[in-house]
């Protein structure tokens, strides 16, 4: 009973008020609140925020992407053939970026290209992620048989050669947009279903998924109303993990020819049009590649920033690690607190 | 035992009949084989002839059948572009396919376990931070760009390597390198985490106590029972490359191996030649499960298989 009150012990006096103004932000229940907080809380894991960053400015130029742009990505011009960036001795102010083999601007197919790259990493992240999460929210919460079929099902589609039959499909069908989204879709869902139902499976034995089912709860309400809920931040984090995993997918894709087909601009394209100038110009393959990369990175640094903000535990190793640092930081500040400590 | 790997051989065999059936329906009811194979201006005589050739003309059960009949023969059919059986080819190309492989998985294994234990010493060190900066830079490149940047850098700029073609071992180090480096960003993070548990745990304390010698402890204590998550991924990671990786990184330096036949296969569009070499990579990758199944097994007895 003493324990609470006595004033000296590391952790009494020290956390909460640490925690104070975290925890009256937590308490507005409104989004704006919470989005405050939780962009607050992204400022301090720089690596996260600067993904964030990069992020928010990639979705904003595709969006406005015929604004942004100085050019019309396919319009070639003969007399502007291979002019290297500006910083190069050619380079001029009119291509920043300088322009490929048919005199087009790179910046611009910069820019509309990123369209691409967003409109497919969205539509195969919801196409899988939805399908993927079903199948497995109905294999943990029904069991038995179904839970059984269903994984066999998932286990047997994993050991297969995904990317090869990719190709198969798609050499088939023929190449656009819509297969290269239907065929990387095929390819990913297994992944959500497995985590799904591994993490229903564990819910389920929580007290208060039983009691909703004791109360009378309908299956469909208790999945949607208790289960799904409790397994948004692993799915979220997952999801921008493949969405990383789509971009490059598409990238590879489309330099193989069996993704994105001109007049269509995608970056995977652009790298795959100026292998064949790698001796003359290398700014053709280097920038499109630099575009993904970043993109790329910028994804997996969120999602890294998801993974540790969404585990408790991370969660405590890091409070751990800033309640240390301060105690440092006042210690070496002031030697009152040392004295009466 | 016995009793396990024969269900393991039969759930392979799913997966084997599984592939077929989807390239199957994908090549002959998705798809229309004559529209792909023969060209725009074709005839409907020859359209007919050519369906009465590959026996198309038939109806689609009898020809599943068939299909199945003959692969079950380890007749794979005749590649259209090259006019000679197509397990011929795949036999050619395969040894390649599967030196380029090995070798990527070998310099991936002997680069990241050194990496991830020396990061997991002394976690939060400098080491460390730039193991994981690396690792996820690493991680975030496209494999065709890596390899187009190391043509570019060690073949055009320097001249120190070949930039394609499979002569001599020369060719091999850059394909072997762009394709090992996803492999080794992902090993290396695996090695680091399983490494830092073990390095925590009671015995390795008591190990300490005792006065042992830190590489002993690592090399001798840890290592082992990093072993399995480590085997684990390294598989996985096989099979991932065999069954894809390599057809991007074979195209941009030119390996004449499987991958690049396979896209070869695509522009000729020569179905034959392609159904039969996704069936093969899927024999492949499953025969490559089962031993690894029996590998474990051998490795670690407290595992059991079921």
């Amino acid at each position: 009973m003493e324990y609470p009150s006595d004033s000296t012990h590391p952790d009494g006096d020290e956390a909460p008020d640490l925690n104070a103004p975290q925890i009256q932000e937590e308490e507005k229940t409104s989004t704006f609140a919470k989005a405050k907080a939780l962009l607050s809380e992204l400022w301090h894991d720089k690596p996260g925020f600067v993904g964030f960053v990069i992020i928010v400015a990639l979705v904003l130029m595709a969006i406005f992407a015929p604004l942004i742009a100085p050019y019309d990505p396919a319009e070639q011009s003969l007399r502007a053939r291979l002019i290297p960036p500006v910083w190069q001795e050619r380079g001029t102010w009119e291509h920043v970026l300088g322009t490929d083999h048919l005199g087009r601007d790179i910046l611009s197919r910069i820019i509309h290209g990123s369209r691409i790259s967003m409109i497919v990493g969205v539509a195969v992240v919801a196409l899988a992620g939805g399908f993927g999460i079903t199948m497995g929210l109905i294999a943990g919460f029904f069991g038995g048989r179904i839970d059984a079929a269903i994984m066999r099902f998932v286990d047997t589609i994993i050991a297969f050669p995904g990317l090869l039959l990719a190709l198969v499909i798609l050499a088939v069908i023929g190449p656009s947009m819509t297969t290269v989204i239907i065929v990387l879709a095929l390819n990913g869902w297994m992944v959500y279903a497995r985590m799904t139902r591994g993490i229903v499976l564990s819910v389920r034995q929580m007290p208060y998924v039983e009691a909703a089912e004791m109360v009378g709860g309908r299956s469909f309400h208790v999945i949607f109303r208790h289960i799904l809920p409790n397994m948004m931040s692993p799915l979220l984090t997952l999801g921008v993990l493949e969405f990383a995993r789509i971009v490059l997918a598409e990238a590879a894709l489309s330099f193989l020819g069996l993704g994105i087909q001109p007049p269509a601009t995608s970056w995977g394209l652009d790298v795959a049009n100026g292998k064949d100038y790698l001796f003359v110009a290398w700014w053709l393959v280097t920038i499109p590649g630099c575009a993904i990369a970043i993109t790329v990175l910028a994804i997996n640094l969120l999602a890294n920033w998801a993974r540790v903000t969404s585990d408790p535990q991370e969660r405590e190793k890091r409070f751990a690690t800033s309640v240390a640092a301060m105690r440092r930081r006042k210690k070496s500040s002031s030697p009152a607190i040392q004295a009466a400590e | 035992m016995g009793r396990i790997l024969l269900l393991r051989s039969w759930h392979g065999l799913i997966v084997i009949m599984g592939v077929t059936i989807v390239v199957f329906v994908v090549t002959r009811m998705i798809g229309d084989p004559v529209d792909i194979m023969l060209p725009l201006e074709a005839t409907a005589e020859q359209r007919a002839a050519f369906e009465h050739q590959l026996g198309l003309d038939r109806p689609i059960l009898v020809q599943f059948f068939d299909y199945v009949w003959s692969l079950a023969q380890f007749d794979l059919g005749d590649s259209l572009w090259q006019n000679r059986p197509a397990l011929e080819i795949i036999l050619e190309r395969l040894p390649l396919t599967l030196y380029l492989c090995f070798s990527a998985i070998a310099v991936a294994v002997l680069v990241a376990v050194p990496m991830g234990v020396i990061a997991a010493l002394k976690p939060g060190g400098i080491i460390d931070k730039i193991t994981v900066l690396l690792s996820l830079g690493a991680l975030s490149v496209p494999q065709f760009w890596l390899g187009l940047l190391f043509i570019m850098v060690f073949a055009v700029q320097l001249g120190w390597l070949p930039a394609g073609g499979a002569a001599s071992f020369k060719h091999l180090i850059l394909p072997a390198l762009t394709l090992a480096i996803p492999t080794m960003t992902r090993l290396v993070m695996v090695v680091r985490s399983q490494m830092m548990d073990e390095l925590n745990a009671q015995y390795v304390k008591t190990a300490e106590a005792k006065g042992m010698p830190l590489f002993r402890i690592v090399g001798l204590h840890a290592m082992r029972n990093c072993a399995v998550p480590v085997m684990t991924l390294t598989a996985w990671e096989f099979i991932r490359i065999l069954s894809g990786y390599t057809v991007v990184v074979e195209t941009v330096f030119a390996w004449p191996g499987l991958g690049l036949i396979a896209l070869q296969a695509i522009e000729r569009q020569d179905l034959v030649l392609l159904q039969a070499i996704v069936f093969v990579i899927a024999v492949i990758v499953v025969v490559f499960n089962l031993a690894v199944d029996i590998i474990y097994k051998v490795i670690d007895p407290r595992i059991k298989l079921d």
